[in-house]
């Protein structure tokens, strides 16, 4: 009976649209931030932080980010991996060139060389539509990836060709560099998390995301209501490699803290698709839970295979392999539509729970 | 001739070799899509997980042998015999037709009228799927393949080219793999007996039909079912030579699924409608990564194969969103 929006009266237009009607709902929310924000920090250890934490905010950013175009915008984009090596290597760039500058704009600033980069590869779609669309965003994983490798000044003609991201703080706190609390590396990209979230959240109820939504339904029709498409695909290519961009950034600086342009493969591409696909298009709840499944199931595939029955871990990882396989396969035929699909009929059926009639 | 035209030429005919080859795993894309309308990511994966099918049955590996022991501590790896290559080739076709009949079954048949991309991105996870059960049923080390193909450089090719260039100039011949030249026949035939196949039999037709409209082809009885099982069964004997092909070339091993990625940009160029389109789009971007790789490549570091089809491909699209061959894209509210 908790579940109710019967009692709860809305006396302004502002409460009428909130992001979370059912108070219920936003306690939980509450809760939630809360627990991430001020419980968490102080049990953290090094192994959540470094295999599941870090990284699931860091795949949760980039999920959403391709969400804005794919599950938005309605334009599949496989060049994931190379727009997150923009951010990764301009963040690298901008903290040797700039010592002073503050890590925080340093992620905001890797995230807008992306998006401008993002902008240039977006392009193409205005002329290119759906698989074409799709294969020729491979353009963009392939050549940047290339990119970052054979361009020295990038990774400041060292001899390795990697990059290592130097120490830097906020607040006093050092959240990059060899010695990182796990708390404060979380911290930071939790902090970025939310700001984006609550971005996405408010850029997609609004005109613009209106405008995306109307251009994947169906880009003749938004265009004859008054659409435009080039500002529409546009600005969702350019905000979506934004926030790949970010997500790059925290990947080699917070999460690898060194990184090569053999991170940035066309694997990550995919972890970040079937991020969408198996969390939900369109959702920002989806982007959360889809990244958290890719970044969890692995983690509790080898625990087990390797951990528990003790295979050799060659063996566990192409079993992961045709587990993850054989779930997005499983996922797609029982629910097309994601995991927040489900969780969103659960709420429904919640809310007229137990008397359904 | 002068030097450096004989370089050029050289350039341009081995780049029309791999062209052939990368217009072999085009030819299964085009093939599925046309018949079902799926975009077959995995196209790749199964010409892997054939040759990966095809060298186990010839060195007589047992399957899953390093799953059994990691699981009963055992030491298993090969039966002991070693298969010809015709019997090795003809169960990899089993086992390819095997593995159209459950895809069938277990895949689309619960996809029917789902969103193109819903379809693409189960294709990936099947492609995810073969990859890890290839490795685990025949594992991941590098594999030689041997069918009988002939290799190496032709000789004779060599000598008859050393003539061609002037007289006192450093001039060794033209280097082109007899192999190259095989996949090339293969490949010519193959596109032959595909075509004959499609235009003067039955099931050929009814698969014509299918491609054209679903519906209509479900009014006049024409299984879909049937045609799907089909069209992903021709896909593994294409997948299968491609496999056969690559694999003899370079070996069989994980890079294969990453070069037929290649064959994307192919598809790009020709259409995805139109086989014509794979075999010029794959001869296309063959000639060209090799020229640019050529001239342009040192300028600005090399290994520019690795994006050049695909930029080329997005270049293109831009002037020509269908591609060279493919139906022109109606659009309609």
């Amino acid at each position: 009976m908790l579940y109710r929006e019967a009692g709860d009266f809305k006396t302004s237009y502002q409460d009428d649209a909130q992001t979370f009607p059912i108070a219920f709902d936003r306690y939980r929310y509450y809760f939630v931030l809360f627990v991430a924000f001020a419980v968490i920090p102080f049990m953290i250890t090094e192994y959540w932080e470094k295999a599941v934490l870090v990284p699931f905010l860091v795949f949760a950013i980039a999920a959403m980010g391709l969400n804005i175009l794919t599950g938005y915008c309605g334009q599949v984009s496989l060049g994931t991996g190379g727009f997150m090596a923009v951010g990764a290597y301009a963040a690298y760039k901008l903290m040797t060139g700039f010592p002073d500058l503050n890590i925080f704009f340093v992620v905001l600033l890797a995230g807008g060389v992306t998006a401008g980069v993002g902008l240039v590869f977006g392009l193409p779609s205005l002329r290119i539509k759906g698989f074409y669309l799709a294969v020729a965003t491979l353009a963009a994983q392939f050549f940047l990836v290339w990119l970052v490798n054979k361009w020295p000044w990038l990774y400041n003609y060292s001899a390795s060709g990697q990059i290592t991201a130097p120490e830097r703080s906020v607040l006093g706190v050092s959240v990059t560099g060899p010695d990182v609390a796990p708390w404060a590396s979380y911290l930071f990209c939790l902090v970025f998390v939310v700001l984006l979230a609550w971005l996405m959240r408010n850029l997609t109820r609004g005109r613009i995301g209106r405008q995306w939504m109307a251009i994947r339904d169906m880009d003749i029709a938004a265009e004859i209501i008054g659409v435009n498409p080039m500002t529409a695909k546009l600005t969702a290519f350019a905000l979506s490699s934004f926030y790949i961009g970010v997500a790059g950034a925290l990947f080699f600086a917070v999460y690898l803290g060194a990184g090569e342009s053999e991170s940035f493969g066309i694997l990550q591409s995919f972890i970040v698709l079937f991020a969408i696909i198996i969390g939900g298009l369109g959702s920002i709840f989806g982007s959360f839970i889809g990244a958290a499944f890719m970044i969890l199931m692995p983690v509790l595939l080898k625990n087990v295979l390797a951990g528990y029955l003790g295979w050799p871990t060659s063996i566990a990882t192409h079993m992961e392999f045709v587990i993850v396989g054989a779930l997005i396969v499983v996922f797609l035929i029982l629910e097309p539509h994601g995991l927040a699909a489900l969780w969103r009929l659960a709420k429904e059926k919640l809310r007229l729970w137990p008397f359904p009639y | 001739m002068p030097v450096e035209l004989l370089f050029a030429l050289e350039v341009i005919l081995n780049g029309l070799m791999t062209g052939v080859l990368y217009s072999l795993v085009a030819l299964g894309f085009v093939l599925i899509f046309k018949a079902s309308g799926v975009f077959n990511y995995a196209q790749g994966i199964m010409a892997l997980f054939a040759a990966l099918t095809l060298v186990g049955f010839q060195d007589g590996q047992i399957p899953f042998a390093h799953l059994i022991n990691a699981i009963f501590g055992t030491d298993l790896h090969y039966f002991g015999w070693k298969l010809p290559a015709v019997l090795a080739t003809i169960f990899a076709l089993l086992v390819m037709l095997g593995f159209a009949i459950l895809v069938e079954r277990l895949i689309l048949k619960h996809l029917v009228n789902q969103e193109p991309i819903i379809l693409f991105m189960a294709t990936i996870g099947l492609g995810y799927f073969m990859e890890g059960m290839g490795d685990l049923m025949w594992g991941s080390d590098i594999k030689a393949m041997d069918v009988g193909l002939p290799k190496g450089g032709s000789f004779w090719w060599e000598d008859v080219t050393r003539t061609w260039a002037a007289e006192g100039t450093e001039y060794w011949g033209m280097y082109v793999d007899v192999l190259d030249v095989w996949a090339a026949v293969v490949a010519v035939v193959l596109v032959v007996a595909l075509s004959a196949f499609s235009q003067y039999t039955k099931a050929g037709r009814a698969l014509r039909a299918v491609a054209d409209d679903h519906q209509a082809a479900l009014s006049v009885g024409i299984s879909l079912r049937t045609i799907w099982v089909m069209t992903w069964a021709i896909a593994g004997l294409v997948a299968l030579v491609a496999g056969i092909m690559w694999g003899s070339k370079s070996g069989v091993q994980f890079s294969l699924s990453l070069i037929a990625l290649k064959a994307l940009p192919v598809l790009l160029l020709g259409g995805f409608t139109s086989i014509p389109g794979a075999i010029v789009g794959g001869l296309i971007i063959g000639v060209g990564e090799k020229l640019f790789e050529f001239y342009i490549g040192p300028m600005i570091g090399g290994a520019t194969e690795n994006w050049f089809a695909f930029m080329l491909a997005l270049v293109f699209l831009v002037f020509r969103p269908q591609g060279l061959f493919g139906d022109k894209i109606i659009e309609r509210v």
